[in-house]
C-alpha cells in the first residue's frame, strides 16, 4: 500500500460507546472523508452487542432473541461484510475510514492491510499472531483473535475491525464467531492478565499509522 | 441508455452478491448515488450509478451472484 505522500489520519476515541451512536458518528465521518475531510480512525468499545452482516445466517445466533434481551445483549443487522460477530467491553474496535481510491481500490489487499495491523500490534505485546489461509481475521495459534468486515462507499471504507484485548469470552458462546466453529481468544488471555486498554489504543494508532503510510 | 457494470473490486474478486438495490425502475438518479450494494465474503460495496438520468431496468435481483463487468443495470441518461 504505498502512498507517493504521507498525510495526517485524524484519530477519534470514542470511548465506551453504544453500538448505535458509535454507528451515526461513523457515517457522519464517513460523509466528511466524501466531501474531503481528513482520513480518520474511530476507536471505541461497545457494550455487549451481536451484530449481523449482509450474507449472515441468523441460526449463527445460538439462543432465543428472549434470552438475548434478558442478557441485555441486543441483535443489529449491519450494512457491512462477513457473518455474525460480538462486541462487548474489553474488545477494542477501530473504524477506519479511508479513501481506498488512493490505494488502488482493493478490497482485498484493504482487509490484509487490517490484518496486519492487527499482527503488528500483537507483536508489540510479544504475541506471534498470525493470518489463517482462506479466512478473514487474525489468529494466535488456533484461536481467533481479531475479526473484520468492512463496508464501502464511492471507496471510502467503513466497519472496521474488532480485537479482543481483555473481551470476556464466554459471550462469544451465545454465537458461532463468523459462521466458523472456531474459538475465541484474547490478548488478556495470552498475557496472562488484563492490558491497559490506553496502551493499546497507542500502539494501534502507531501500527495503523506505519502501515497504511500515514505521518507517525 | 448507459449500463452500469459490476465495477473491479480489487485483485482476485471475481464475483459478489447484489445485497440490495437503492433504486427502483421509474425512478431518477444522480451520477454520484449509490444505485445498488455488493457484497462478498467481508466487504459491502455500494455501487454508484455513474450518470444521471432514469433507472430503465434492474438486471439481477437481490441475493443473485453476479461475475464483476456484468450489467446490473441501465439508466436512460437525461440531457439537463
Amino acid at each position: 500500500m504505498d502512498v507517493q505522500e504521507k498525510t495526517y489520519c485524524r484519530v477519534r476515541d470514542l470511548g465506551l460507546i453504544a453500538y448505535e451512536r458509535a454507528q451515526d458518528d461513523q457515517k457522519r465521518h464517513v460523509d466528511d472523508v466524501l466531501a474531503g475531510g481528513p482520513q480518520t480512525i474511530l476507536l471505541c468499545e461497545h457494550p455487549a452487542v451481536i451484530t449481523l452482516g449482509r450474507l449472515s445466517d441468523e441460526r449463527h445466533i445460538l439462543f432465543s432473541q428472549k434470552y438475548l434481551e434478558e442478557r441485555g445483549v441486543p441483535v443489529h443487522c449491519v450494512d457491512r461484510g462477513g457473518d455474525v460477530t460480538l462486541h462487548a467491553p474489553g474488545q477494542l474496535v477501530v473504524y477506519p475510514i479511508l479513501r481506498l481510491a488512493e490505494r488502488g481500490k482493493d478490497l482485498h489487499a484493504y482487509l490484509r492491510g487490517l490484518e496486519q495491523v492487527a499482527i503488528d500490534l500483537l507483536a508489540r505485546f510479544d504475541i506471534v499472531a498470525d493470518r489463517f489461509s482462506g479466512k478473514t481475521g487474525v489468529w494466535i495459534g488456533p484461536q481467533k483473535v481479531a475479526s473484520i468486515g468492512i463496508g464501502v462507499r464511492r471507496w471510502v471504507s467503513y466497519h472496521g475491525l474488532a480485537i479482543n484485548v481483555n473481551t470476556e469470552l464466554g459471550l462469544f458462546d451465545l454465537i458461532k464467531p463468523c459462521g466458523l466453529a472456531v474459538s475465541m481468544t484474547s490478548v488478556a488471555r495470552h498475557k496472562k492478565g488484563n492490558i491497559d486498554m490506553g496502551r493499546v489504543k497507542q500502539e494501534f494508532v502507531d501500527c495503523f499509522n506505519r502501515r497504511f503510510c500515514f505521518d507517525v | 441508455m448507459f449500463k452500469i457494470v459490476a465495477p473491479e473490486l480489487g485483485e482476485g474478486i471475481e464475483k459478489a452478491t447484489v445485497a440490495c438495490w437503492h433504486k427502483s425502475v421509474g425512478e431518477r438518479v444522480s451520477s454520484e448515488d449509490d444505485i445498488a450494494e455488493l457484497v462478498t465474503d467481508k466487504a459491502t460495496f455500494n455501487v454508484p450509478a455513474g450518470v444521471s438520468g432514469t433507472v430503465k431496468k434492474i438486471c439481477v435481483a437481490p441475493g443473485r451472484e453476479i461475475r464483476i463487468g456484468d450489467t446490473l443495470a441501465v439508466v436512460e441518461k437525461s440531457h439537463d
